[in-house]
């Protein structure tokens, strides 16, 4: 293919690209703010992660008619096709990740009326390493990258070993005193979310291999 | 010319900004400068690059002398992406260059005259694929300027380059819609089987 001779797909390609990479962002800001509103039991940043799931959402649906449309009226092929492919998944696993986000700021919400309950450096440790995986595998995507996006799937192991860790630990805590059982239980649900955005950002990891290695590989 | 073809009649009106093009005062001379056209087969005049494109000029008198005639001859060569391929050979005969050029060139006389509307019939089918595509992404760039109408039994190619797509039957308008809706949730019936390739 001469270089740069489909400049009007590549112009609507780049768009598309574009798209994706501001929808992670928004997924990025929607953990980070949900982590932060948890640690600081502000129900107000709360109701602005709940609220800004919509946007995720909008974005999900206008990376997907674009992504139509270029497949309708652009016919691509081979490593372009297996790109649009990709993003038509990663999209649905960046909107669920928006999803988990939007689930620990209600718990927020939820526990307002609990008493303190001091909460675990591990689960910020989760959603740290969580936020780093997703912005690797943005990278990854990026720069057409099998050997990151695998990495990035290593280290899921990490984030399954937390998460035991702190489920243990909330068990241990809810036999000991029932009254504990809600706060507890809210605790659980976010550090699942967590665990399951993780999830969701290795389902991205195996959509890149198979974007530019044309190999559908399963991680886990 | 289609009156010259005995048996011939017209229905019904074909307007250019208002104007019935087969109204009986019409200018036909002005109304192809206005209204360009883009061949299946590439037609350049068995004559110089530079002639190809200075004669609609010099038969509309929008100039005459070659010092007048320089600066359109460069800028409708620039405006299809030829003017570097071909600038050291304006004296070579236009027959002598590739199809694609030549059709490249066919465009560019056409510009010359400022036309508001380009008609194209199949103006990449008698090209090879790279050529095929610099045609289009050609009519990308001239449709910021001008009104493209292209005839075309190449779906793809209809799909990659329009904004509005309308797809005849049998001598019927079946739909006219934006390309993208068209070749993604076609309103008709036919249009759906046309383009899934169930029909025709």
């Amino acid at each position: 293919m001469v270089a740069g001779i489909r400049s009007i797909f590549d112009r609507e390609f780049d768009e598309v690209r574009a798209r994706l990479t501001r929808m992670s962002v928004l997924v990025d800001i929607a953990i980070d703010r949900s982590m932060q509103a948890l640690a600081d039991r502000d129900t107000k940043l709360a109701e602005v992660v709940i609220n800004g799931d919509g946007e995720i959402n909008k974005y999900r649906f206008q990376i997907e008619e674009a992504c139509l449309t270029l497949i309708a009226t652009q016919q691509p092929a081979a490593t372009d096709l297996r790109e649009i492919i990709a993003i038509l998944y990663m999209i649905v696993e960046m909107e669920r990740m928006g999803d988990y986000a939007a689930g620990i700021a209600k718990t927020v919400i939820l526990m307002e009326e609990e008493p303190l309950l001091k909460t675990f450096k591990k689960l910020f440790k989760m959603a740290s390493i969580s936020r780093q995986m997703l912005a690797d595998s943005m990278q990854a995507f990026s720069k057409r990258d099998p050997i990151l996006a695998q990495e990035i799937a290593d280290r899921d192991n990490k984030i399954d070993e937390l998460y035991k860790v702190i489920f243990l630990r909330l068990i241990k805590i809810m036999a000991k005193d029932p009254e504990m059982v809600t706060r507890c239980t809210y605790l659980m649900w976010c550090a699942h979310n967590l665990e399951r955005i993780a999830d969701r950002v290795i389902n991205i990891s195996e959509q890149i291999i198979f974007m530019t290695t044309g190999t559908l590989k399963e991680f886990g | 010319m289609n009156d010259t073809i005995p048996g011939t009649h017209i229905e019904g009106q074909v307007l250019l900004k208002g104007m019935d093009i087969y109204g009986p005062d019409v200018d036909l001379a002005l109304l192809r400068q206005r209204v360009g056209m883009v061949f299946q087969k590439p037609n350049p005049f068995p004559q110089s690059i530079f002639d190809n494109i200075a004669f609609g000029p010099r038969v509309v008198g929008l100039a005459h002398s070659k010092k007048e005639l320089e600066p359109i001859v460069e800028r409708s060569l620039r405006q299809v992406a030829l003017w570097d391929e071909v600038k050291d050979y304006l004296d070579e005969n236009a027959l002598s260059f590739s199809l694609g050029e030549q059709q490249r060139l066919c465009i560019a006389r056409l510009l010359a005259v400022k036309p508001e509307v380009i008609l194209m019939d199949e103006p990449a089918s008698a090209l090879d694929p790279i050529a095929t595509l610099r045609i289009e992404e050609l009519m990308a760039e001239l449709k910021k300027n001008y009104t493209i109408v292209v005839v075309t039994h190449n779906m793809q190619q209809a799909a990659r380059v329009s904004d509005y797509t309308g797809f005849f039957w049998l001598g019927e308008l079946v739909e006219f819609s934006p390309t993208a809706k068209m070749f993604t949730r076609p309103e008709q019936q036919l249009s759906e089987d046309y383009i899934t390739g169930k029909m025709g």
